[in-house]
């Protein structure tokens, strides 16, 4: 036990003279998704340029290297380790016990453990405020939602929106659409145009997409077809100036920065990231700005104040796995 | 379901099909001269990434299909020194070069524009754009067909109908040209081809090349026709549901079409869930579980070529 005790200092002290680089391990998608986990890299990267440090990072290829892939980082003394996406979370679990002077981070899935911070979005929210702004813009009283690989944290982000739409216009149509229920439905463009094209067949005017890589296919075939697109987690608007009515945004950018900024000394725990904290919000630029009314604005106000002061309660489809709006 | 929702499923088909079809009858042509080629899916993933790039680069949706066609040319063509110089194994060979073509794509792509091995958005002329047929409008007001004509077989991209001019013409290639007789033969029994003093391996390699030029097409369709750039993996398995589908066709042209509508139309069907209460996931399953339904001999009988996967040894 006394062993164990100066051990854990003697490795504090070398590890505080040090001073640890953090790292950073992008899941399947890759770096530059235009998305996820391109906005940890953005985090990553402001990081270095405001304080001059290095990080290690790197990008899973394979699920078989995510435990390999920790434990190396881990070894070699990175201090945080912070993870992109929930598919970290069993392989945390198991190996996050092991080494517990170091500090994890993951992002969208929750691991409790001492030395493990987990940073949840309310994707729920961010979604709603897109909801509202997709139930204005559309003419046809049809709106669409299209998810990649069907699992409740994109459901999540589903029933956001479909309770935003509804919402706004209590007879709108939400139709929903899922591009697989395998990992590849994350990269298939050709088969998310043909979706966005089924769905601008029943009607929909706007669609709201949830599919990672699969997602550019259903912003292309969206402003192919001259209707509106809304883009996710990072902002998508200049992909198609003027034809992307919003990007619901998720702050990852903040998330890294922030685990990078405290370095060794973060603080552990469950966090929950949603408009109060600034965690996720509807993008606004110059390339969406035409397409913008007053009115829309003045109701993603409202009700984002709403939402903070707790007036409207937007329902978080994984607590439960149902969803008030049909479709889900 | 009514009318128009058919003509916009029937429209989604075509547009799904025609990559299917292109592998489809790639892999015709060289599993008819008797080699095997798994590597469609690496042939139209590089052709993709190729078109995509010189198209962008070039601003000609033309000189990017050429591109593209070249690529994969140079994919068949090591396919077929490891299998028709070297004697390889065909099928490892073809799942070399699926994983050459998986992670060279992403690389040269991600070196050429830093974009997460995606390549650069396409627009205007970049990319083959949809075209109206002759009449189209006129004969729209025609009850049944006008629709049809004027919603699912007009207005699509040129690869399209190059893709469905295909059909008949490899038919009357293989069945009446005396190329195409000597080519079902090497497929068949190499040795009495030998006999009659045409060689063989050129005969192999003309059919592997010939596969690759309709590879490139298909790739440079999903690129710069039904999508505007390249994304990693975009091919996303057509390759092998278009090797499905060859042997569901039994090795024929117009089967290898009605056999990739079919497909096609499955696919199509999925994205609809609207208009099927079945199971998306069964949708999807539907052409394996038929191609296998037709290996075991349910649904008539499927005769590979002869000397299909076998390295020809001229003596022993």
């Amino acid at each position: 036990m006394l062993k164990a005790l100066f051990g854990a200092t003697a490795l504090a002290l070398t590890a505080g003279s040090a001073l640890a680089d953090p790292a950073l391990i992008y899941d399947m998608g890759g770096k530059f998704d235009k998305s996820f986990n391109e906005a940890a890299y953005i985090g990553a990267s402001r990081w270095v340029e405001e304080t001059g440090g290095s990080y290690r990072e790197i990008e899973m290829q394979s699920e078989a290297q995510r435990e390999q892939a920790l434990r190396r980082l881990a070894q070699s003394g990175f201090d945080p380790i912070v993870m992109t996406g929930f598919s970290f979370a069993d392989v945390l679990r198991q190996v996050a016990p092991e080494y517990p002077d170091t500090k994890f981070v993951i992002i969208d899935d929750q691991v409790d453990a001492p030395n493990v911070r987990s940073l949840i979005f309310s994707e729920d929210e961010g979604s709603y405020l897109a909801g509202i702004m997709a139930a204005m813009a559309s003419e046809s009283g049809t709106v669409g939602f299209i998810g990649g690989m069907d699992i409740p944290l994109i459901r999540k982000f589903g029933c956001g929106f479909a309770q935003g739409v509804v919402a706004t216009n209590p007879d709108a149509r939400v139709l929903v659409s899922w591009t697989g229920s395998t990992p590849a439905a994350w990269n298939d463009p050709v088969r998310g145009g043909e979706l966005a094209r089924a769905q601008i067949g029943q009607g929909a005017d706007v669609i709201y997409h949830g599919a990672g890589g699969t997602g550019i296919g259903i912003l292309q075939a969206a402003a192919d077809e001259g209707i509106l697109g809304i883009g996710v987690d990072s902002n998508q608007n200049a992909l198609h100036p003027g034809q992307i009515l919003t990007s619901m945004v998720k702050r990852v950018d903040n998330a890294v920065y922030d685990a990078f900024s405290q370095g060794e000394g973060l603080e552990p725990g469950t966090y929950v990231l949603g408009l109060a904290e600034e965690g996720v919000s509807v993008a606004m630029d110059e390339h969406n700005r035409s397409l913008v009314t007053p009115e829309m604005e003045a109701a993603v106000a409202d009700a984002t104040q709403k939402i903070i002061a707790g007036e409207i309660q937007v329902h978080d489809y994984m607590s439960d796995d149902t969803c008030p709006v049909a479709g889900f | 379901m009514d009318y128009a929702t058919l003509l916009q499923i029937l429209d989604s088909t075509l547009r799904l099909t025609v990559p299917l079809l292109l592998a489809c009858l790639a892999g015709l042509f060289s599993e008819r001269a008797g080699i095997f080629d798994i590597g469609l899916e690496g042939k139209m993933l590089v052709a993709a990434m190729t078109s995509g790039s010189v198209a962008f680069l070039t601003g000609s949706a033309w000189i990017g299909l050429a591109a593209g066609i070249g690529a994969s040319l140079l994919w068949a063509l090591m396919h077929g020194i490891a299998s028709i110089t070297f004697r390889g194994n065909q099928l490892i060979s073809g799942v070399a070069l699926n994983f050459l073509a998986s992670g060279m794509t992403i690389l040269v792509a991600q070196a050429a524009f830093g974009q997460g091995g995606r390549t650069p958005p396409l627009a205007g002329s970049a990319r083959f754009n949809e075209v109206a047929l002759p009449l189209a409008d006129t004969l729209r007001g025609v009850p049944v067909i006008g629709p049809f004509y004027a919603d699912v077989i007009s207005g699509h991209s040129l690869l399209v109908y190059i893709a469905l001019l295909c059909v008949p013409l490899t038919w009357w290639v293989l069945f009446r040209t005396r190329f195409g007789l000597r080519l079902r033969a090497v497929g068949e029994n190499p040795a009495a081809v030998d006999t009659a003093g045409i060689s063989v391996s050129r005969m192999r390699f003309t059919a592997v090349l010939i596969t690759g030029v309709l590879c490139g097409i298909a790739g440079a369709y999903l690129a710069t026709a039904l999508q505007a750039g390249f994304g990693r993996e975009m091919t996303a398995g057509r390759g092998y549901i278009a090797l499905a589908a060859l042997i569901f066709a039994k090795w024929r042209p117009w089967g290898a079409l009605w056999a990739t509508l079919l497909f096609g139309f499955f696919q199509a069907l999925a994205l609809r869930p609207d208009v099927v209460p079945i199971p998306v996931a069964a949708l999807e399953a539907l052409p394996y579980v038929l191609t296998v339904l037709v290996l075991a001999g349910f649904v008539g009988k499927a005769i590979p070529p002869r000397a299909g996967g076998e390295p020809y040894v001229k003596e022993r």
